[in-house]
């Protein structure tokens, strides 16, 4: 089969691609320049850097198969990096990498893989699909440490027919010894962690695109009355307990961040915990579920119970750190069962 | 593989590789030192620097500076001048990074910078560059045929419309890819300062000529040893400067053949794209371009998609000028020439050479009309 791989420069995607050549397919590897400096280039630091595109070149170069940069610069920019501003203004912690999946990386990207004669594109993501009686079912990664099946759930089945996973069944240590098994010079290269488009801390950059939220203002309690102010809403995450600077008897939780009117709003322990949630762009893997799942709100946290009626999720046992923009993403054991954008909490 | 991005660059001719290979075997000496190896190396430059400034019609071998390749040679020229005087540096919107970075770094240094913008077909008007000009500006640079579009430019007319209005700033003139098939003649064209690249015309990469009018003055941009009269330091690519000089006498004793062989597989090409598809958009008309060069594009299609199809049926063509990244980025000729981002997006360059042989152009151009078909 032909196959486009997507190759950011990293092990993961390396050795995805390597793997696909050693099986006999016909493979393309791409790298897709989504961020660009001033001047147009590529960035010379952070994530998605030339020097990532050239590692990448190097692992084609290596494997000899054909390899381009393609420009989605212009695509990036206003689905993902726009985005990740306003939505952070209008109050809530998006994730980036899963706006990106959705509509770029899997939706550009595929339909490009067509043009280009290419019947599946295939990821370095820690994930696994696999195909049951005609049907393709999304499960977590081999490795549970490096699992990414929460930033793939939006994946459907005509999707899934054509995203090929190759390294998801393999730990992150097999896949570094795969990749000096294999020679690729990739193979020591670090993980890579920060937001793809952010140089550094990503208050930084919402501090650059979205002045307001380093407006100072005040810190209130669930009641309203003002307990303290702040200097700009973009240093406080829901959840956050240090650094509030909040003389109080016991702890004291952030439990809601209102940019739009630089209030910060603070609350006990028992305060940031929610009984469920109601998510938007909502999809499945397969067919649409009720009733009990596991679900995951945020991409490090433990799966816990939950029963699904609709868009509205409610946990088993009340939740922390809960926050409109993050994923809620459903499971059944190791499979995805699908998720959406948490809209709104239920207290 | 058929081979259509002769502009990027172009296979090494016979005659060079045959002219270098001693200098890349035995005869390996300095040209700065003083005993016989030395001498012997001496000797092939110096023959090199005869035969460059012999063809190109230079009134002296010493106005021939050799440099590290075409962007060297206009780095020098653009940045040695204002250098030098510290005054204005004049240019187009539609000149080779090249030059135009080169510009933007003497406008760091604190010299005035003004940019002549083109028309729609990306021809500069000799009036308005000379508008530009003051008594003070160190270089006007335009180039001899552009890069991307093979558009050509009035060289010879912005030194006219220059010298009428006394100003008496150096003109220089890249002519990288105009020497490929046009005559280059210093002292017709009137530019005081020329540069030429070896390996766009079949010699080998990394070495190329600053033409300096005698009587020029410039500050050097590579410092060291005070090679080349103190205009360009280091110790000389023999090899390459031989191969150079030898691969530019095998362009001019073929240029006539070859702009006929070629302006046929070109026009064939698009005659034959045109036919095929009627949509298609060429970006200037033929005769302002050079013979080598089509540039057009085919509404809807990304060029990125068109040249990775092309890639995969065995045809090299590029969208432009090749970028550090790989990546393609939007044309500044193009956004000068007043096209938009998505048409930028769509332009893809087809450049014929000196080993394109007869059928190249149909073929490339049935070629590309079955993917456009596939894709749409």
């Amino acid at each position: 089969m032909k196959v486009l791989v997507a190759m950011s420069g990293g092990v993961d995607s390396a050795v995805a691609a390597a793997l696909l050549v050693e099986r006999g397919h016909d493979v393309v590897g791409v790298t897709l320049k989504q961020w660009e400096t001033e001047d147009g280039r590529m960035p010379t630091t952070g994530c998605c850097t030339v020097s990532d595109a050239n590692d990448a070149r190097r692992v084609a170069a290596q494997l000899d198969i054909p390899y381009y940069v393609l420009d989605y610069v212009a695509e990036f920019t206003a689905a993902v990096v726009d985005r990740f501003a306003a939505e952070y203004m209008a109050g809530r912690t998006p994730n980036p990498c899963i706006e990106c999946n959705r509509r770029v990386r899997f939706r550009a990207l595929l339909q490009r893989a067509t043009q280009l004669g290419c019947d599946h594109l295939a990821t370095g993501h820690h994930a696994r699909v696999e195909r049951r009686n005609g049907r393709y079912r999304l499960l977590r990664g081999a490795d549970r440490r490096k699992d990414q099946s929460y930033v793939l759930h939006m994946l459907t089945q005509p999707d899934l027919a054509r995203v090929v996973l190759p390294i998801g069944h393999l730990t992150k240590a097999r896949v570094r010894e795969e990749a000096t098994r294999l020679g690729l010079n990739v193979a020591g290269k670090p993980d890579s962690q920060d937001i793809c488009f952010v140089e550094g801390d990503y208050r930084d950059f919402i501090r650059t695109h979205e002045p307001a939220a380093s407006r100072p203002g005040r810190i209130v309690d669930l009641a309203g009355v003002e307990v303290g102010r702040h200097a700009g809403t973009v240093d406080y995450t829901i959840g956050q307990r240090k650094g509030l600077g909040i003389a109080a008897g016991e702890p004291r939780y952030v439990v809601d961040i209102q940019p739009a009117t630089s209030t910060v709003v603070i609350g006990r322990r028992d305060d940031t915990l929610v009984e469920g949630c109601v998510v938007e762009q909502l999809s499945w893997t397969d067919r649409p579920h009720h009733g009990q799942v596991d679900v995951q709100v945020r991409y490090r946290s433990p799966p816990v119970t939950a029963r699904i009626d609709g868009t509205t999720v409610r946990f088993a046992d009340p939740v922390s750190g809960v926050a409109p923009g993050q994923s809620a993403v459903f499971y059944s054991g190791d499979e995805v069962l699908g998720g959406g954008v948490i809209a709104g909490v239920l207290r | 593989m058929l081979y259509l991005d002769h502009a990027a660059t172009t296979p090494l001719r016979p005659e060079a590789r045959a002219a270098m290979a001693p200098y890349l075997a035995g005869d390996f000496g300095n040209p700065s030192g003083l005993h016989a190896i030395s001498r012997h190396a001496r000797n092939a430059l110096e023959g090199a620097r005869d035969e460059v400034a012999e063809l190109i019609g230079a009134a002296r071998s010493s106005e021939i500076v050799f440099t590290g390749g075409g962007t060297e040679a206009d780095n020098l020229a653009v940045l040695g001048r204002a250098l030098r005087t510290r005054g204005s540096v004049v240019t187009t919107a539609v000149e080779h990074e090249a030059v135009l970075a080169a510009a933007q770094y003497a406008a760091r240094i604190g010299c005035d910078v003004h940019i002549a913008e083109v028309d729609e077909q990306g021809r500069v008007d000799p009036a308005s560059v000379a508008a530009q000009c003051g008594p003070d500006t160190a270089i006007v640079s335009v180039m001899a045929a552009n890069n991307e579009t093979g558009v050509r430019q009035p060289v010879p007319d912005v030194v006219a419309a220059l010298r009428s209005l006394d100003f008496s700033a150096p003109v220089h003139t890249d002519a990288v890819q105009a020497v490929i098939s046009e005559p280059l003649d210093v002292a017709a064209l009137g530019a005081d300062l020329v540069s030429i690249a070896a390996h766009k015309f079949g010699g080998p990469k990394g070495v190329g000529a600053l033409y300096i009018r005698d009587g020029i003055e410039l500050d050097p941009v590579v410092h060291g040893g005070g090679q080349e009269l103190g205009r360009r330091s280091g110790t000389h690519n023999v090899a390459g400067i031989v191969g150079m000089a030898a691969a530019l006498r095998a362009t001019v004793a073929g240029r006539a053949g070859f702009c006929e062989s070629v302006a046929f597989e070109r026009d064939t090409f698009e005659a034959t794209l045109a036919a095929a598809i009627p949509d298609v958009e060429f970006t200037a008309e033929p005769g302002i371009r050079l013979v080598q060069h089509s540039h057009f594009r085919v509404p809807g299609i990304d060029a990125e998609t068109l040249l990775i199809r092309l890639d995969a049926a065995g045809i090299a063509a590029s969208a432009g000028s090749a970028c550090h990244s790989g990546a393609m980025e939007i044309s500044h000729v193009l956004a000068a020439m007043g096209r938009t981002p998505q048409e930028a997006r769509e332009a893809v360059r087809v450049t014929f050479g000196w080993t394109t042989v007869p059928g190249d152009g149909k073929r490339a151009a049935d070629e590309l009309a079955a993917i456009v078909e596939s894709l749409r």
